[in-house]
């Protein structure tokens, strides 16, 4: 009897163990006020600028062709985990997302959720994209549907074990995901607000530029003091007041409209294709990811770590 | 005694090679400093200091040099070391140098083309367009 009764305890406890991590792992809803606000009809001429702010095309456009605007998806990201391929988001019926409510869409950005349910992985920025408004999710919504639409999905990834099992992304968000709200910030003015939420919201900054910890999490307190790039080749840089002392929020603004650096040089890999993006904001928006970025000082930098 | 010349002689060879190598990495950065140093001063003029067409045309010079001297400056064995170059620009030596050929192009172009502030504002950003074609996809900072 006694013998027999440690190894019952002990699969009880893993039986246990399992179903609290699939309950750990479930995807969550959205709550009832967003998802009525995002239900509302979307301005497409304003869904315009959101897709430039979040930069949307830099993953999912047709790989080897000049078009933005053409989202078939299929573009390999190389990572440390394995190869992700961004899905079709063009209006497709079939392929794409043409077939999608307003709401299958804000659960994907602002949850990470996909319409059937499953958990995407964050190689997908729904970690930054969830500080979106829901004006501004309805917007890009109501633009991604006047795009053309494009025939064809995007390979499976190809990711190594366990990274495979997609509910354990739950477990990941569980972790790693805090508050979506950005914390009131009194004494900032209205350009530095807009700044940061571009740059922590739509604009999803600190997905390159911060390094990452074993389990591909941002390490906070090091957030947007710069990072490898998931290909491995090369480093974001850091982008707070430490990182960019050099530079001036004219300087800022420049590169984020031409590409030149103060020394003269062109922005390179990736963030070319983010300029490209940032080029076609409002000049407000570029001047307050400039007063944004030149206020931050991380803890790091203070503790001189 | 004929034995050690040959051998001398290879490793005069090698070594010839191997400075040959930094001389290529060390060569081609400077030609690339040569540009961000001169568009500084384009950028700051499109941006709105004051034109100066003298200043214009020493930039295109300085872009003129570096897009026919740069394509040799990339030999198989300079893919290491003190570079920023990305292995994809070996692999795509057609592109790179079409690339290249393309930049001379544009700076004979802008070298007739541009004769005051208004056709430098119109000229210049498409050219400086070049720059980034490149870095985006073959060059990887490291800092």
């Amino acid at each position: 009897m006694k013998n027999w009764a440690f190894p019952l305890a002990g699969l009880a406890a893993i039986a246990a163990l399992g179903a609290a991590a699939w309950f750990a792992s479930a995807p969550r809803a959205l709550d009832r006020a967003t998802e009525e606000a995002v239900a509302a009809p979307g301005n497409a001429d304003a869904g315009r600028v959101v897709f430039f702010a979040g930069g949307c095309d830099s993953c999912h456009m047709s790989p080897s062709q000049p078009d933005p605007l053409r989202l078939g998806g299929g573009l390999e990201l190389k990572t440390p985990f394995g190869s992700f391929y961004p899905p079709n988001i063009s209006p497709d019926a079939k392929d794409g997302i043409g077939a999608w409510s307003a709401g299958d869409f804000a659960r994907a950005l602002l949850t990470g959720v996909s319409p059937r349910g499953e958990h995407y992985y964050p190689a997908f920025p729904y970690t930054s994209y969830r500080r979106m408004t829901p004006v501004d999710v309805r917007d890009l919504f109501a633009f991604l549907r006047t795009l053309p639409a494009v025939a064809g999905r995007a390979p499976p990834h190809a990711l190594a074990f366990p990274f495979t099992i997609r509910r354990g992304v739950g477990l990941w968000k569980r972790l790693f995901l805090g508050a979506a709200a950005l914390p009131d910030a009194p004494g900032r003015d209205a350009a530095w607000k807009l700044g940061r939420y571009l740059v922590e919201g739509p604009g999803h900054c600190a997905e390159c530029h911060s390094p990452r910890n074993i389990m591909g999490a941002i390490v906070a307190h090091r957030r947007l003091t710069g990072g490898p790039l998931p290909d491995g080749k090369g480093k974001a840089p850091d982008i707070t007041a430490a990182g960019l002392k050099d530079w001036s929020k004219a300087d800022i603004v420049e590169a984020l409209s031409s590409g030149f650096t103060p020394t003269g040089d062109s922005l390179g890999g990736p963030m070319a294709a983010t300029v490209r993006n940032t080029a076609e904001l409002p000049a407000s928006y570029r001047k307050g990811i400039a007063d944004y970025l030149k206020s931050l000082a991380p803890e790091s930098a203070a503790s001189g770590g | 005694m004929k034995r050690l010349g040959l051998t001398s002689l290879v490793l005069l060879v090698g070594v010839g090679a191997a400075l040959a190598d930094g001389d290529a990495i060390v060569q081609r950065r400077a030609l690339m400093k040569a540009n961000g140093d001169a568009t500084k001063i384009v950028v700051g003029m499109l941006k709105g200091a004051p034109f100066d067409l003298g200043a214009v045309q020493a930039a295109l010079k300085t872009y003129g040099d570096a897009a026919a001297k740069a394509p040799a400056l990339f030999p198989d064995d300079s893919k290491t070391g003190d570079t920023n170059a990305l292995p994809d620009l070996w692999a795509n030596k057609a592109d790179v140098g079409a690339r290249f050929a393309k930049l001379a192009q544009d700076v004979a172009a802008a070298s007739t083309g541009i004769v005051d502030q208004a056709s430098f504002q119109a000229q210049m950003p498409g050219l400086l367009k070049n720059c980034g074609g490149c870095h985006e996809k073959y060059r990887a900072k490291k800092s």
